[in-house]
Order: structure tokens, then sequence, then C-alpha cells
């Protein structure tokens, strides 16, 4: 189905400038030094005020002309919007520009009784909006494209039917480029009929392949693939209303309802959600959106409504909800090995506790969540890794071969200490304006910068304790040098239980 | 005499039923957990460690609070030997992994939840302890009123979760409802004499409440992957807490 705005731009600015309906007027832009006319209202054109005119023509055909700044991209979204608003009729609907949709409507009209109610529904519903628009439904992008500009008998062309729909319409109707068109309005072809049946071989000479291609894709013979404005996911669910629904309780409803039977579908599949999105389509044309993840992938109903139920309150219905979506954008593989292989827990509680995470992460986020694995590195800040998944087992072992600190700064700090020899551990160390005196301490342990990673000084680690018996780990960066004047900086960097 | 062996053997089970009705139930043989923990255990009702229940523990200094994590993790490690999944949800999170392997967890069975928001903290920590997969939870946390620790305690008397809830400086230290409340702090660590370096990892372990039970402190060092008490202290003059020793 083709649906094409005539006056999309003006109209737009009637719509939101009432007082401008009865007043022709021109939306212009500069254009190598002239103002030239981009866009028309109803008006003017009646007045003969054609698109690529210069203003200064116009003006002297309609003194009384008024001239607006055409603001470039402002088609395309306005396209772009009503294209969004569509998706209530069909998933798939794409933007044709300048000023036209394309609607794969293929399954979806006896939901509205049929081609002719369909059509009449969307035209009515745009119209009352305050745009003057055509539609076409046709098998072919083309016919449809081709009988919403120019057909005048019906806007419904049956199969088979483009043949007989295109041969009065002028070659214009076919997309073709402009120049084409000129030497075709000077051979006298002006409609479609006149070289329809010439043999290829003669009209690829005359007029190049372009033309021959539009004709077959026009009629069917090429095929024509749309890019729609919201690629449709594979995993999906819609669910139509007959009433606008208003009330957290229908939501719900309406939530339950497509969970099962996108559950249903993935379980047949072996599938499972990590990812879903609940759209509702409001009688605004706003549509108001929730999203969930999973730490594991699932196919429980009753899991992921819980995760959605959380959020459901932050959606407005306002006027009500006329369509609801369930997507499920990631999906992965339902890993039934995963309790067998991964059996930490001891008595089979796996799904138990991902779905834990999952509603923690569902009010906190997923960064909240973190596993950490060890990692071959001497470096602190580098030997422990974080873990992808839940199930992701540690390749190498845990190390307890040289003392660690259960508490661990972010960032060493800077202390100032006194030695009583180069190269001993100090005997007092000030962090923060207060001092501690050293009793015991053991080390040092070098760790070396790794220099492939980071370049930097090396560390040499003490674990010190104090005369009130706390344990801290502290580190002198870099060597101890002869000159006085350049003392190696200390930290402190963790403390010990 | 016989007439009376029999009253104490009632009042002895009256005791018992009153106690499983506050929380305190004897796990059956096979489920008893060994922690060590020696003569601090007497100070608990049927001279057992309570699991299942919520223990606070506070801290004031970020030595302290490192002590206090590593008490933690001794019994975490007995709590985890048979298997199992922690949470450790905290907001200020200082907790280096590796260092938990030295009192027996495997780190990557910790699941780390790092929540900014200590009214989020808290919905978790309540709905962790809701989640009778886990094996413990630990929470580290600022404030919790009286009515939002009686819902921790709910949920554990269902699930049977132990939960610690590690307060680092709290302003309001007024009783929460937890079956004890401790209090470590760092002591200084001692080697064979004429050795140098720093010995075992050694606290002051002060039960300050404790539900039917009788509060006391003791002097702890985790040496050998196991708890130990010290009783070898050098002092000066003797110390009212070396009463406590058994």
């Amino acid at each position: 189905m083709s649906v094409w705005f005539r006056h999309l731009t003006t109209d737009r600015w009637i719509v939101s400038q009432p007082e401008l309906k009865d007043v022709p007027f021109v939306l212009a832009a500069p254009e190598r030094g002239r103002m030239v006319i981009k866009a028309v209202n109803v008006r003017a054109e009646v007045m003969g005020i054609e698109n690529g005119m210069v203003v200064a023509d116009a003006r002297a055909v309609l003194p009384a002309l008024l001239v607006f700044d055409y603001k470039p991209g402002f088609a395309e979204k306005l396209l772009l919007a009503f294209g969004t608003w569509c998706i209530r009729f069909t998933p798939i609907v794409s933007v044709d520009p300048p000023d036209g949709l394309i609607l794969d409507i293929t399954g979806c009209t006896h939901l509205w009784g049929g081609e002719r109610a369909y059509l009449k529904d969307i035209v009515n519903r745009i119209r009352g909006a305050g745009y003057d628009v055509r539609a076409a439904i046709a098998d072919t992008i083309g016919t449809a494209w081709a009988v919403c500009r120019f057909g005048t008998v019906t806007p419904l062309i049956p199969p088979e039917g483009e043949q007989a729909a295109l041969s009065a319409l002028p070659p214009a109707a076919l997309r073709l480029e402009a120049d084409t068109l000129e030497r075709m309005q000077k051979l006298g072809f002006y409609q479609i009929r006149n070289f329809m049946n010439i043999p290829r071989s003669v009209l690829r000479r005359r007029f190049g392949p372009h033309l021959l291609y539009r004709m077959d894709q026009a009629l069917g013979a090429e095929e024509e693939l749309i890019d729609p404005i919201r690629p449709v996911e594979p995993y999906q669910e819609r669910l139509s209303s007959l009433e606008p629904i208003r009330t957290a309780t229908g939501i719900n409803i309406a939530l339950r309802k497509l969970l099962e039977a996108l559950c249903g579908r993935l379980s047949k599949e072996g599938k499972g959600l990590r990812k879903g999105v609940f759209m509702g389509y409001r009688m605004d044309g706003k549509i108001e959106q929730i999203e969930i993840g999973t730490n594991s992938a699932s196919c429980h109903v009753e899991h992921l409504f819980r995760l959605f139920e959380l959020k459901v309150s932050s959606i407005e219905p306002a006027l009500g909800i006329e369509l609801f979506i369930l997507e499920a954008p990631v999906v992965e593989e339902l890993d039934q090995m995963q309790e067998t292989l991964w059996n930490i827990t001891g008595n089979n509680n796996q799904s138990e506790i991902t779905e834990l995470l999952d509603r923690l992460t569902g009010r906190g986020g997923m960064q909240i969540v973190h596993r950490y694995l060890p990692d071959a590195h001497y470096w602190p800040e580098r030997s422990v890794k974080e873990a992808v998944s839940i199930q992701e087992k540690p390749q190498i072992e845990w190390r307890t071969d040289k003392p660690r600190p259960v508490s661990l700064l972010p960032k060493p700090e800077r202390i100032e200490v006194a030695a009583l020899q180069p190269d001993y551990p100090p005997a007092v160390f000030r962090h923060q304006g207060k001092v501690y005196h050293i009793r015991k301490a053991d080390g040092p342990e070098r760790i070396e910068q790794e220099w492939w990673i980071e370049e930097g000084l090396h560390r040499d680690y003490y674990c010190v304790e104090d005369m009130k018996g706390a344990r801290y780990w502290i580190f002198r960066l870099g060597h101890y040098n002869e000159d006085k004047e350049d003392m190696p900086e200390w930290f402190i960097h963790g403390f010990f239980a | 005499m016989y007439q009376r062996a029999i009253h104490n053997d009632m009042v002895e089970k009256l005791q018992k039923d009153i106690l499983s009705l506050q929380g305190f139930r004897v796990p059956a043989e096979g489920q008893r957990i060994s922690f060590g923990l020696g003569a601090i255990e007497n100070a608990f009702p049927n001279r057992i460690f309570p699991t299942g229940a919520i223990h606070e523990l506070l801290s004031d200094t970020r030595e302290n609070a490192a002590a206090t994590t590593g008490f933690v993790a001794g019994l975490l490690g007995s709590i985890m030997q048979k298997g199992g999944i922690c949470l450790w949800i905290s907001n200020k999170r200082t907790l280096f992994p590796p260092a938990l392997k030295f009192f027996g967890i495997e780190p990557d069975k910790i699941i780390f939840i790092d929540v900014q928001n200590e009214k989020d903290l808290l919905w978790m920590v309540e709905e962790a302890l809701k989640c009778q997969a886990l094996s413990a939870v630990v929470g580290e946390l600022k404030e919790i009123s009286l009515t939002e620790s009686r819902r921790l305690q709910l949920a554990v008397e269902q699930s049977r979760v132990t939960g610690f809830l590690h307060r680092f400086n709290p302003k309001n230290t007024h009783t929460i409802a937890s079956v004890a409340r401790w209090k470590i702090s760092q002591l200084p660590s001692e080697t064979e004499k004429g050795m140098p370096g720093v010995g075992f990892s050694r606290w002051h372990v002060e039960l300050l409440k404790v539900r039917n039970g009788e509060p006391g402190s003791w002097k702890l060092q985790w040496s050998a992957g196991r708890f130990e008490h010290v009783i070898r202290y050098k002092v000066t003059k003797p110390e009212p807490d070396l009463m406590n020793i058994a």
C-alpha cells in the first residue's frame, strides 16, 4: 500500500496555525542566490504556483503570496513520525521520500474487514488530523505508487490487474528520471499504454535499462524490497485492543497474554529471552515502552512477568493504549546443561539465584552485579577480572602464596614515611595527618609493572603492623636513588584483616 | 529427687520450645556447621552458633572494618564449605576478592552487588535473604531502623539464610532485630620469640548483645585456615577478658 501526502509540510503549517487555511502561502529556501519554492499549499496551487518556481516569479503571478522559510529535514521528520504512527496498522512500514509512505499490509487487512475498510480507516484518520492524503493498494509497490499519485478510477488494484491499471497513467507514474520523461513527452508517449507493448530491446536502446527495470517492478516481474523504519524483530508478539486500555490491570493482562505467547514460542524452539521490550502505542501517537534484561536466558512467564511488573507503573496510558507489542531483541539458546556443569550451589538452585539477580538488576540496573575470576597477573589491580556471565568458571587457581589485604583502596593513597635505612620498611608513616608507628613488617614483595600493558615503575610492597595492631599494605614506587632530593614515593594500598 | 529431675527436664524442654519459637532451631545432626569458634559458641543458646539468623557487626575505623570483614569471611568459609553462593551487597565496597581465598572461600562463588542508593541496598538485602538457594548474604550498610531489621528477620525465619550486616560507623546504634551484635577490632599479632615479620591476623572479638545468651569478649586469631583462641597472650597485668576464655 502506498500513501501520498500531497501537501505534507504546508498542511503541517496549517495544523499549527489554522489562520493560514484560506491564505495562499509557500515555503521557500535559498538556492543559488534565489529563493526557490519548495512547498505550496492548496490555495497557492490553485492559483498556478508550482514547486521549483522562483519566489519573485510567483509574486508576479500572485502579489498576496505569503512566503515562509523552508526548513530542510522537516518533511523527513514528519514522514518518519507518520510512519511510526502507521505501525499500528502493519509492522512493516517504510518511508518513501519526499512525501510518501509504503506499507506492507500482507495479512493485515482482514482485521479491519477487508482492504476497502482498511484503506478508508487510514485515510480518514490522517485526513482527520488535517493532512491531504491519497492512498492505493496493489500487489506491487510500483503500481500502488502510480495509482496513489495518478490514479483516477479506484485505489484498490486487484491481483493481476496491474497492467490494466497502469495503461492509462502517464509515464511519470513509473518513477522515471526527469530527462527520460522529457524525451517521452517529445516522442508523444503520453500514456504508459503507448509504449507498454513495444519490444523490450527497442525500449532499452532508446531509454536505457532503467525504464525496463521500473516497468518490471510495477508489473511484478522484478522484486522490490522495502526498508522498514523499524526492523521487525523475529521474536515479536502483537496484541491490539478493541477499546483503548487505560488501567494498570488491563496493561498487566495484555502483558501476561503476550508473554505467554512469546514464551510458548521460545520454549518450543529451545530458546530463552535475554532482553525484552514491551511497547504500548497510545491513542495520541506516542509510544510508551519499558525494557527488562535477564542474567541468563529465560522463558519462564511468571518470572519475566515479575520483572516487567516492577516497571509497569512507569507507563502512562493517557487517553489509552491501542496496541501492545512485546519484542525479544536478544534471545539465547536455553542451556539445558548448565545446571549439571555449574553445580556450585550444591543443590541445583541456580535458576532461583539468577531469578533473584534479575529482580535486583531490574531495580538497580545491569551494572550492579559483579563476579570476579582470577587473572594471570601479579599487578594487584589486574589480578582479578570480571566474569562475563554467572556461569563462567575460573581458568586458573586463586593464589594464596603471597599475602593480599581484605580491603583494597580503589586508588593507592600517598603517605609520608621515615625509614631507618634505605631499602628497609619504614619505621613511621603519616597518612591523612595521622602518624602510625610501625612495630612489625614483612616484605618487600616486588611487583613489576607489566610494560606491555602500561609503562611505569615497579612497586615494593610491605605488610606492616602498627602499635595498635592495625595491619596495612604499603608500597614504595621505584628505587631509592643515590640522589637525596629525589626520594621515592610511598603509598598505602590496603588493610589486612 | 526424682520429681525434681522430671521438673528440670520439663523446664529444659520448655526452654528449648521457646527458643525454637524465637528462631533458634537446633539443626539436624548432619546439617550442623562447625565454625571452630570454641568458647564463643557457648555464649549462644543451645551452645550453637545461630545460622539462619541476622548477625550485626559494628566497626568504626577502616582498620577495624578490615578486621570485621576478615572475621565474617572466616565464618562464611565454614558456611560455604559444602558449596553454595553468597551475595555480597554493599555501596562502598573495598573488599579485594583474592583475599577471600585465605579464609577458605572460592572468591568466584561470591556475587557482588554494588548499589549506590542505600534504600535500594536495603531492599536488595531483603530480597536476597528471601532466596533459599543462597548460603549467606553479607550487607555492608550504615543505617537500619528497627522496623527494617524486623523485615529482614522475618525473611530469614522463612528462608533460613544466614545474614551478616556490617555497619560501618553508624549514626544510630539502637537495638535492631538481630540475633547478635558483634564488634571486632584489631590486636597486635605475635610471632615466635625473636622471629621477624607480621604474625597471624589477631582480633579482639566482642559479643556486645546476644539474644538469650551471654555477651562476652575473646581474643581470636586466624591461623592455618581456622579460628584459634589466643590463650598464651602476653600481658603485664591480668585483664578481665581472660576470665571468659574457656
